[in-house]
């Protein structure tokens, strides 16, 4: 907070009501105590120093009501960032995380020669778009039913929530038993259709989808209720004349809810994509590794970082590959930022 | 009547089947974790799976509660998500009156900055903050965990947006008028108007603080863990019986659904609120 100092003031005209806020003159701090003026001139005083005090309150507070998020940030968000850039041209390990050792480029160019870093690469990709597009086109169609007028409407949001109670660890511990190979339920139902038991775990795709699935699982009614904030607030006239031109339910929802929410949808989109580019308590608890599986089939990034810092005691590489995320993620917001530009150019 | 549009339409039995569904979908793996933890890690590996509760639930709630140190897990969770959910609250609260009703300079520009930082991964700074508790001996210490997600840029956009339409700026300014020091006006004008918002978001950073995963996985360990930190070692096969992890996953889910179940009105209120933008 700014200081108050209450007992120094500088002689003021009287009917300067508004002063500059001026720094305080150090001379008059002996005589502020015992000001033996006329009355009205003391009154006139303290009215100055009242307003001083207040100008100097109204300009300053403001930065001191931000001051902590920025500060907090910067220490534990921002500077952390840019180390981690610095830490990932040295040699850094586990085991003696104050010593660094310059090294370069090297951390990345033996990232670009690892197979499993681009296997990694590549199991973040698939496993975010098969998490993501069905996730965000179910909870579209979700938040235009629960648009409807409904009867234990709060009760379906509720409930489509709980999932986001759960936290990625009891989920996938859950979903890891449910994808169980010999005793888990989804094999047990697929066998009373004739399907053949399905080793989840240890396939790429069928290991990845059931990673997608508890992506999936979590976050649909979280997004379902993000869209249906943005339907609710489509204004009622859009929806009126569209239906007095005859268009149906479904030709609403295509041409009134659908662009109406496109800066939603593009929100929701970004969110979910950065959420998508750092999974990582999915794939560790799915099967237990930090690994990914025994053959790395579905390790994901963040979880090549942390086996790469945690388990072969490597910051330094850590590091270089937390900077080739933060990477993806600033081509990935430069993408988002020309698509969005180009469905402005087209309204 | 005249025709309803959009919104006002009544949703018809396809609408609350597939509703239904979805809603049976959401709650199955929840209620499926209770039947497993009910029943003991023989039964878990039979053929078909178990659909009803047996009676093992309290035995394995209290394996769990030693031998996976989910006991402490709760206390420490409880610790760190209500700290953080107190300070977040109150710096939100502080900043997003600032953005929404003070004059400042560059107000716009470090909005959008702090709006910037929410696309900004904590998970990609943990490299340096490992090595930082490594040098202050801060492993497995609590505050650990606290310090660094103290503040939170969804919260302050969240309270900003409260509370640009909430305060009404003549309240501030007969507050001024009469002399009040801008913490008073904070102390006695800002934070009664904030309350229903900063109860919502104290309740969404709790729930975000609880699950957090990633940071408290590096910097604590099975001696003195959260909730999550405890699952993880459940995952990764300290305790080979399956009805015991399940016993954990529901003890460190349950306060957050009986929380959901209290407030989940609330809660879902401050996700829509939080969500729309202006």
């Amino acid at each position: 907070m700014t200081s108050e100092d209450l007992g120094t003031a500088s002689p003021v005209k009287t009917g300067d009501a508004v002063p500059p806020p001026a720094p305080d003159a150090p001379a008059d701090r002996a005589g502020g105590g015992v000001d033996k003026g006329a009355p009205d001139d003391r009154e006139a005083r303290r009215a100055a120093r009242r307003s001083r005090r207040y100008q100097r309150d109204a300009r300053w507070s403001p930065y001191a009501f931000i001051s902590p998020f920025f500060v907090f940030f910067a220490a534990f968000g921002l500077f952390p960032l840019l180390y981690t850039g610095w830490a990932s041209l040295h040699k850094v390990s586990l085991h003696t995380p104050t010593q660094m050792e310059w090294v370069g480029l090297r951390n990345y160019s033996r990232l670009l020669e690892d197979d499993f870093f681009w296997q990694a690469l590549r199991n973040t990709f698939t496993i975010g778009v098969v998490s993501t597009v069905p996730q965000l086109l179910m909870a579209l169609a979700l938040a235009h039913m629960l648009n409807y007028r409904l009867r234990g409407s709060m009760f379906f949001r509720v409930v489509m929530l709980t999932p986001y109670a759960t936290s990625v660890a009891a989920a996938t511990l859950v979903f890891a038993m449910l994808y169980g190979r010999d005793y888990g339920m989804i094999n047990w139902a697929l066998g009373s259709v004739g399907i053949d038991h399905v080793d989840w775990e240890n396939g790429t795709w069928t290991s990845q989808f059931a990673i997608s699935t508890i992506v999936i699982w979590r976050w649909t009614g979280y997004n379902a209720l993000i869209y249906l904030a943005a339907m609710q607030a489509v204004p009622d006239d859009l929806y009126e004349s569209a239906s007095l031109d005859g268009a149906s339910r479904w030709q609403q929802f295509l041409h009134v809810t659908i662009p109406s929410l496109r800066p939603t949808i593009l929100f929701t989109v970004v969110v979910s994509t950065i959420g998508a580019t750092q999974l990582f308590g999915e794939p560790l608890l799915f099967g237990g590794t930090q690994t990914g599986g025994a053959s790395h089939q579905y390790q994901t990034l963040g979880l090549y970082m942390y086996e790469q810092g945690w388990f072969n005691f490597h910051l330094g590489r850590a590091s270089a590959i937390a900077w080739t995320m933060f990477l993806i993620l600033i081509v990935i917001g430069l993408l988002n930022w020309l698509v969005a530009r180009r469905l402005q150019k087209s309204d | 009547m005249a025709r309803r549009a959009g919104r006002q339409l009544h949703g018809g039995p396809v609408t609350y089947g597939v509703l239904a569904v979805f809603a049976l979908g959401s709650l199955f793996p929840l209620v499926w974790t209770a039947i497993a933890a009910s029943r003991d890690n023989q039964r878990l590996a039979e053929t078909p799976p178990p659909l009803w509760f047996g009676g093992n639930l309290f035995d394995n709630l209290s394996t769990a509660w030693t031998d996976a140190n989910m006991g402490k897990a709760l206390l420490n969770t409880t610790v760190v998500a209500g700290s953080i959910a107190i300070t977040t609250v109150l710096f939100a609260t502080l900043a997003g009156f600032a953005f929404a009703k003070l004059r400042f300079r560059a107000k716009n520009l470090l909005l959008l900055l702090v709006i910037g930082t929410m696309m900004v991964p904590p998970q990609l700074s943990v490299v340096p903050l490992f090595m930082a508790i490594a040098e202050l001996e801060w492993t497995n210490h609590l505050q650990a965990v606290i310090l660094p997600m103290m503040v939170s840029a969804f919260g302050v956009f969240f309270m900003r947006q409260y509370l640009v339409s909430a305060l009404p700026t003549e309240l501030i300014e007969a507050a001024r008028v009469d002399g009040a020091h801008s913490l008073r006006v904070v102390w006695h004008v800002v934070f009664p108007v904030a309350r229903p918002a900063m109860a919502v978001l104290g309740m969404l950073t709790f729930v975000m603080a609880w699950n957090e995963f990633f940071w408290p996985v590096i910097a604590l360990t099975q001696e003195n863990p959260t909730v999550q930190v405890a699952l993880t070692g459940l995952g990764r096969g300290y305790i080979p019986d399956q009805s015991v992890i399940m016993a954990g996953a529901l003890l460190g889910t349950l306060p957050l659904l009986i929380a959901f179940a209290l407030f989940g009105k609330q809660i879902v209120g401050g996700i829509m609120q939080g969500a729309v933008k202006g």
